[in-house]
């Protein structure tokens, strides 16, 4: 939360007392609704009037107008597509949206599990204890068609089958939070807007796997996520839907709140077993897999957020209900974080396979500025560029390593035509330089002369032959690195200069930035 | 000059109390040393030392953790920690001038703390607040769409 927005808050809750309208109003402090540079939004039920924007000054004037008089402040609602207000449930504003992961973020308190259970929350956990054999449910995930959210886009039911099969007298769910991507903040809000569909999503798992505790690996920065996953596991301990024998099936789960201590690689799932066993986050070598060997050398499921705020819906509704979204390879939703040149950033979520097109211009509201396109980097600074002549390609796991990018975690990163792609490349070489582990050494040395040669482009002191080492040895690190961070730091760098070689030519051949914005 | 904050590092029992906490397990290595860290705002060579043989770990173990993660810190730093994220999506929408305005307020290069032991100025990862870019955090509170303009009337607040 921003500062402003605590500001706002605590103007609202005083001033809903001092008019007396407290019994009659209630003011939640819910999850993110999604625009995220219209902050700080309050949504006003039932008929749910969006105010954006909203400053401390405003408060007692939607107080004293909408809810002692009834009459909405039309000034706060911004520009309404007809002359009425943008009502947050109408199709207009969430145009081609489906929510399935963020289905109650910003629409319940996510400190109440009450809440949570009113919109079917712990349903799907009871109809798998009560009803369904352990194998049914990995039958169930598989038939889906689920795959990782998180970037590897592992099919998750095959995933929880390792598992399954592996004896063991110990086995682990870990929930993977250490949410570092750039550009990436989907699970920081899944996490703050609805953390019990995580903790329910984790018990169904271990109930499938055979594991009887699980962990979340939560990065330390993300305060509020930890606060309030925190209150949830108190709450569902409480109520009896975690801890012990569980709604009298015999299944028992616990959760408990691991924090990482800043680090990108522990997003690994190894770094991250690594990280909760008290040790330097640095990926193991693999095989074997944490499928068969991993927390403490037990069997466990890594999962990423997104995949498991999936797995209570699935169980409740079906995967044949799940399979009607998104694309017949990749069903399902998926949940993006659109940033930089965009003039609606935030959080959405729609079908899989969407084109980049439709996200920016019907979703994204186009380019701010009167600028044009440039190009637009898909899952997060990991992921590769991709100019305008591939707006139309469908996203999703498969279809953007085709184009030599990837889907990731959802990230989309809109540049304008002001941007130098020198300029952007050195920013991205530098982040994995930084971040890389130093365990292998085609990651350590590789990133560094990565940036290294860049940053050499950016300075006018580039010579010819650069840009030919820079693909041959972006092409050593994807085959020779240890983990995804060596493997994938090319992978930017690489579609930039299939797309944009141009532009660092004129850097290294002609002394010139072609935008004229790089200051070389 | 040393910051004069915080810097008075942390008495053996207080350790010796966190480690109780974790029932004194290796494994709960980083959960230890974010606490101690909280406790002394850093992790001092004595504390480290002190966490090594609580535990019966070499201290090059310990040492070798506290020093791979960037939220630890084995110097001490300025009551108030700027952390500011130079990551892609804050970079196209202007975190340079952010760094530039931070660094002129405070007269202090990226990396610095100011003689007085108020402020620490360091670069961190992306804070997943890129909706709201150019971002900082202070502390624990975060600020985001930020211009150079408004970086005086934030830091305002702190001085």
């Amino acid at each position: 939360m921003l500062e402003g927005c605590k500001g706002v808050r605590d103007a609202l809750i005083a001033e809903v007392k001092r008019r007396g309208l407290d019994r009659e109003v209630k003011v939640v402090e819910t999850g993110c609704l999604g625009p995220c540079d219209l902050g700080p939004v309050i949504l006003v039920y039932p008929e749910g009037t969006l105010y954006q924007k909203v400053r401390v000054s405003d408060v007692p004037e939607i107080v004293e107008q909408h809810l002692l008089k009834g009459r909405v402040v039309t000034r706060l609602v911004g520009e309404a597509p007809q002359a009425g207000v943008v009502k947050y449930e109408e199709p207009t504003y969430l145009g081609v949206q489906e929510r399935i992961v963020l289905r109650n973020c910003g629409v319940i308190d996510p400190e109440s599990i009450e809440e949570y259970i009113a919109r079917d929350g712990y349903r799907a956990l009871a109809k798998c204890l009560t009803e369904m054999k352990p194998a049914d449910v990995i039958e169930a995930v598989k038939k889906s068609g689920l795959v990782g959210r998180g970037g590897a886009a592992f099919p998750t039911g095959l995933k929880w089958s390792f598992t399954a099969k592996a004896d063991a007298d110990q086995k682990y769910i870990l929930c993977n939070a250490d949410e570092g991507e750039p550009g990436t903040f989907k699970d920081r809000l899944i996490l703050e807007g609805d953390p019990h569909s995580i903790l329910e999503g984790m018990a169904i798992a271990g109930y499938a796997v055979g594991a009887d505790k699980g962990f979340i690996y939560v990065r330390g920065e993300y305060v509020l996520s930890i606060e309030r996953l925190g209150k949830a596991i108190e709450q569902a301990k409480a109520l009896g839907l975690l801890g012990s024998n569980i709604f009298g099936s015999g299944f028992s789960f616990d959760v408990e709140i691991r924090k990482g201590a800043g680090a990108y690689v522990c997003g690994e799932e190894t770094g991250l077993i690594e990280s909760i066993e008290g040790k330097r986050g640095e990926p193991r070598i693999k095989p074997p897999y944490p499928g068969t060997e991993g927390l403490y050398g037990k069997p466990t499921v890594v999962n990423n957020v997104e995949t498991i705020a999936n797995i209570p819906p699935i169980l409740l509704n079906g995967p044949d209900w799940f399979r009607q979204f998104g694309t017949e390879r990749c069903p399902g939703t998926k949940v993006f974080t659109l940033t930089g040149d965009i003039n609606n950033k935030g959080l959405i979520e729609v079908p899989m396979g969407i084109t980049l097109r439709r996200v920016i211009y019907e979703i994204g509201g186009g380019i701010p500025g009167g600028r044009e396109f440039k190009m637009a980097q898909t899952g997060g600074t990991s992921g590769g560029c991709l100019p305008k002549e591939l707006l139309d390609v469908p996203m999703d796991y498969f279809t953007l390593p085709e184009h030599g990018s990837a889907l990731g975690s959802g990230a989309l990163l809109i540049m304008d035509d002001s941007h130098c792609i020198v300029d952007i490349a050195e920013c991205f070489m530098r982040f994995f330089e930084h971040e890389s582990c130093g365990k292998c050494t085609p990651c350590r040395e590789g990133t560094a002369r990565l940036h290294e040669i860049v940053a050499k482009i950016a300075r006018g002191e580039g010579k010819p032959g650069d840009l030919e080492l820079l693909d041959e040895l972006g092409s050593v690190m994807q085959v020779s690195s240890l983990c995804g961070l060596g493997q994938a730091a090319p992978v930017p760098i690489k579609t930039m200069l299939k797309y944009f070689r141009d532009e660092f030519e004129a850097h290294i051949n002609d002394r010139l930035c072609p935008t004229g914005t790089c200051g070389i | 000059m040393e910051p004069a904050a915080k810097s008075a590092g942390i008495c053996p029992a207080k350790v010796s109390e966190i480690l109780a906490k974790y029932s004194r397990r290796p494994d709960a290595l980083v959960s230890i040393l974010h606490d101690v860290q909280k406790e002394a705002g850093y992790l001092s060579e004595e504390a480290i030392t002190e966490i090594a043989s609580g535990l019966d770990i070499p201290v090059s173990k310990v040492y070798g953790v506290a020093t791979f993660y960037t939220l630890f810190s084995t110097k001490p730093k300025g009551q108030y920690i700027i952390r500011v994220c130079e990551n892609a999506p804050c970079h196209v929408l202007g975190a340079k001038a952010i760094v530039e305005a931070l660094e002129k307020e405070l007269g202090i290069p990226m990396g610095g703390t100011t003689s007085d032991g108020k402020f620490t100025l360091e670069y961190t990862s992306c804070l997943g607040v890129c909706g709201v870019a150019p971002a900082i955090m202070i502390n624990e509170a975060v600020y985001g769409n930020l211009t150079p303009e408004r970086v005086p009337l934030i830091l305002k607040e702190y001085k």
